[in-house]
């Protein structure tokens, strides 16, 4: 339901930002400076006690970076986000604010490699552990929830098996357990899905992607749903009981439903430091400005992309929500009803070598590592995003040797699908040869 | 902290502050669907001053117990048990909305426990529409939606908040929203229904504060005029393009108000 009083095209172009009130600049401007002059000694103390709102130093926060938080939040119908420096330090700033040594996460085990690697490699040097599980089953989930378990991770949809995650169903295994459900909701972004209707209670986004569209930034955004309640769940002392290094305060207590985005600022981003510099901000917003237009043409050149596909001998699979044949389809579209993104993978006739063989003749599509691009991108995850996965987990996140993933740009398409149509016959050759 | 009161928990934010009986005291009083994490900003900077912070939840408010008060002269009086409960005499009373009402009310009972009120976003009587106390009582979340809607400015609602990364509206709505079936209505009911506003006010003597939002539909600047001239002692402060949601559209502003106000001698 949408509840707010403006549209979504109205808020992707004005939430969160107010004519600037030094200069009247309709823009939003950047505020290219590390720090910010106190009114007076008593103000400098209100800032630093939580007495006063306004900004003191940019890694704890900007007048730039607050309008691309409150602009996102408002589109995830959060209570409110913080602004960091890639998506990587998104989840990290979550995993970090709710847990620590001893804690336990449940994971989908369809996750872009970046995210499984953190989950599955680096935070247990930390002590945090993670059990991965299959994101189409929100039964494996329940099981693998332990005591010590303190969030459930999923992506919208997964990278790149293109599953489609049902957050209502997720989410109520995690509330049953008093845990709150986090989702990446990168490929998706506010547009087509809003996570915090569904059930979620955290959304992170690499704004790198298609809330940049134009593929000139890195950035990543946490945003707080504002409906978990930390102290009813009893799992979180990092939110229920004092904290010293803020002189005894009880975030949940202060704060209620922003009890957890704030901690995430005031301890978060202030120790661990991942800000976003402004001008990267600034760029974010100027992309978030014509998102519902971007995601629509996205959109439409996927499905055509997908009809093409569907219709070539050499495709063995077509991994898209979209496509019937997909076993998400109807979940996808009762939950994704403006589609499911146009991030895609299809499999090959002839594995590796042909893969290769079609990335390479692609002239529109770039080869490079990235999707959200306003520009089509293609590449091979086996080989590059999850090359850091073994065989057992690349076949668990449905990765074969012959995949090839697609972000479909806003080129026309019928330029896209000729230049995929060369791919395929110099693909078809490699395999035959 | 969390305190007894009529054999309830009773939960009162403090600001951080260490309660000592020889500090002077200042009192909050949230509105209608809300709890005291509204006075969070206010809240620190007077317990930094060294004052005893009481920012009560009303009963089946945030992390307070019970039945919600059906009635503004039966929060005024459960006001009194919770000042008796902490022993605390004469104090400083700020509210907000509903909570303005009960602190009229109790200020014309006890005119010597009072040092100084200060009152935000009032009117007296405080009528609600039908449209919304009906809403209210059948469906809470469309009462909210409305009611939220229209506490905002026209700017207020698009966002702006001045606190880095908040959202105005939705961090509002999560709010009320944690409150329980039903209550919400009786709150609006309970200032609909309070009909001694006015002999209230002129009953009032201390030096009172009035802070109005120009844009507030929800208690127009000219009714909260209406309270200024029946008080005895009263002054005002206009905040301009803020509604009814002052305390987060204009939080700097309206801690510089009642700040000076109530530490001014």
């Amino acid at each position: 339901m949408n509840d707010d009083p403006f549209g979504f095209d109205t808020r992707q172009l004005h939430a969160g930002q107010r004519p600037d009130p030094a200069t009247g600049a309709r823009a939003t401007p950047i505020y290219q400076s590390a720090s910010f002059v106190f009114d007076s000694a008593e103000d400098a103390v209100g800032l630093f006690n939580i007495e006063r709102a306004g900004h003191v130093y940019s890694r704890l926060s900007n007048p730039t970076n607050a309008v691309l938080e409150e602009r996102i939040a408002v589109l995830d119908q959060g209570v409110g986000a913080i602004a960091v420096a890639s998506g990587q330090a998104a989840l990290h700033l979550a995993i970090s604010t709710l847990m620590g040594a001893g804690d336990h996460i449940v994971a989908s085990q369809s996750l872009y490699g970046g995210s499984h690697n953190l989950l599955a490699y680096t935070l247990p040097r930390f002590g945090i552990t993670t059990t991965f599980v299959d994101p189409r089953n929100p039964e494996a989930f329940r099981q693998a929830i332990r005591p010590e378990t303190k969030l459930v991770f999923g992506e919208v949809v997964g990278n790149p098996g293109m599953e489609v995650l049902d957050i209502p169903a997720i989410a109520e295994v995690a509330h049953a357990a008093a845990i709150p459900l986090m989702v990446d909701a990168t490929f998706v972004t506010p547009y087509l899905c809003q996570p915090v209707a569904l059930g979620a209670d955290l959304v992170m986004h690499s704004a790198t992607k298609f809330l940049s569209g134009h593929g000139v930034v890195i950035g990543g955004l946490l945003v707080d749903g504002g409906v978990f309640d930390w102290l009813d769940s009893g799992r979180f002392p990092t939110l229920s009981e004092t904290y010293e290094g803020f002189h005894g305060l009880n975030f949940a207590e202060e704060f209620g439903p922003a009890a957890m985005i704030t901690r995430a600022r005031k301890e978060g981003l202030r120790d661990f430091g991942a800000c976003m510099a402004p001008m990267t901000a600034f760029l974010i917003l100027q992309g978030i400005e014509t998102l519902s237009l971007r995601m629509a043409r996205h959109m439409e050149n996927t499905q055509r992309m997908i009809e093409f596909l569907s219709e070539q001998p050499n495709v063995l699979r077509i991994h898209h929500p979209g496509h019937p044949n997909h076993p998400d389809h109807a979940l996808a579209n009762t939950l994704l009803p403006k589609g499911a993104g146009a991030v895609m993978s299809f499999e090959i006739d002839g594995g590796r070598r042909a893969g290769m063989k079609l990335i390479e003749t692609l002239q529109l599509f770039s080869h490079l590592a990235n999707v959200g691009d306003a520009k089509s991108l293609v590449i091979h995850p086996a080989s590059t995003t999850h090359h850091r996965m073994d065989a057992s987990a690349l076949a668990a996140a449905g990765i074969s040797e012959g995949l090839i993933r697609l972000s479909i740009g806003l080129e026309d398409a019928d330029d896209l699908i000729r230049d995929m149509k060369a791919g395929l016959r110099a693909a078809a050759k490699e395999a035959q040869s | 902290m969390r305190i007894q009161v009529n054999q309830q928990a009773v939960f009162v934010g403090t600001g951080s502050s260490q309660h000592d009986p020889h500090q002077r005291t200042v009192v909050f009083l949230h509105g209608a669907g809300m709890d005291h994490s509204v006075w969070l900003m206010p809240a620190r900077y007077f317990a930094r001053q060294g004052f005893n912070v009481v920012a009560p939840d009303f009963p089946a408010h945030g992390g307070t117990e019970g039945q919600a008060l059906t009635s503004v002269e039966a929060m005024a009086e459960w006001l009194t048990a919770v000042l008796d409960a902490l022993g605390l005499g004469e104090i400083d009373l700020v509210g907000h909305s509903m909570g303005s009402l009960v602190a009229l009310e109790w200020a014309s009972r006890h005119a010597d426990r009072l040092h100084r009120l200060v009152l935000l976003g009032t009117s007296a009587p405080m009528p609600v529409s039908d449209a919304l106390l009906d809403a209210a009582a059948t469906r809470d979340r469309d009462a909210m939606q409305m009611a939220n809607q229209w506490s905002h400015s026209s700017q207020g609602l698009l966002g702006g908040h001045a606190v880095p990364g908040m959202t105005l509206y939705r961090g509002a709505l999560r709010l009320l929203h944690r409150t329980p079936e039903g209550v919400y209505h009786l709150d609006l009911s309970a200032c609909n229904n309070y009909v001694q506003g006015q002999d209230a006010s002129a009953k009032v003597s201390a030096p009172t504060l009035v802070l109005m939002g120009e844009e507030d539909k929800m208690t127009a600047p000219k009714a909260s005029q209406q309270v200024v001239d029946l008080l005895q002692s009263a002054t005002t402060v206009r905040l301009a393009k803020t509604g009814h949601s002052m305390l987060s559209e204009a939080p700097n502003q309206v801690l510089d108000a009642f700040s000076g106000f109530l530490l001014a001698e």
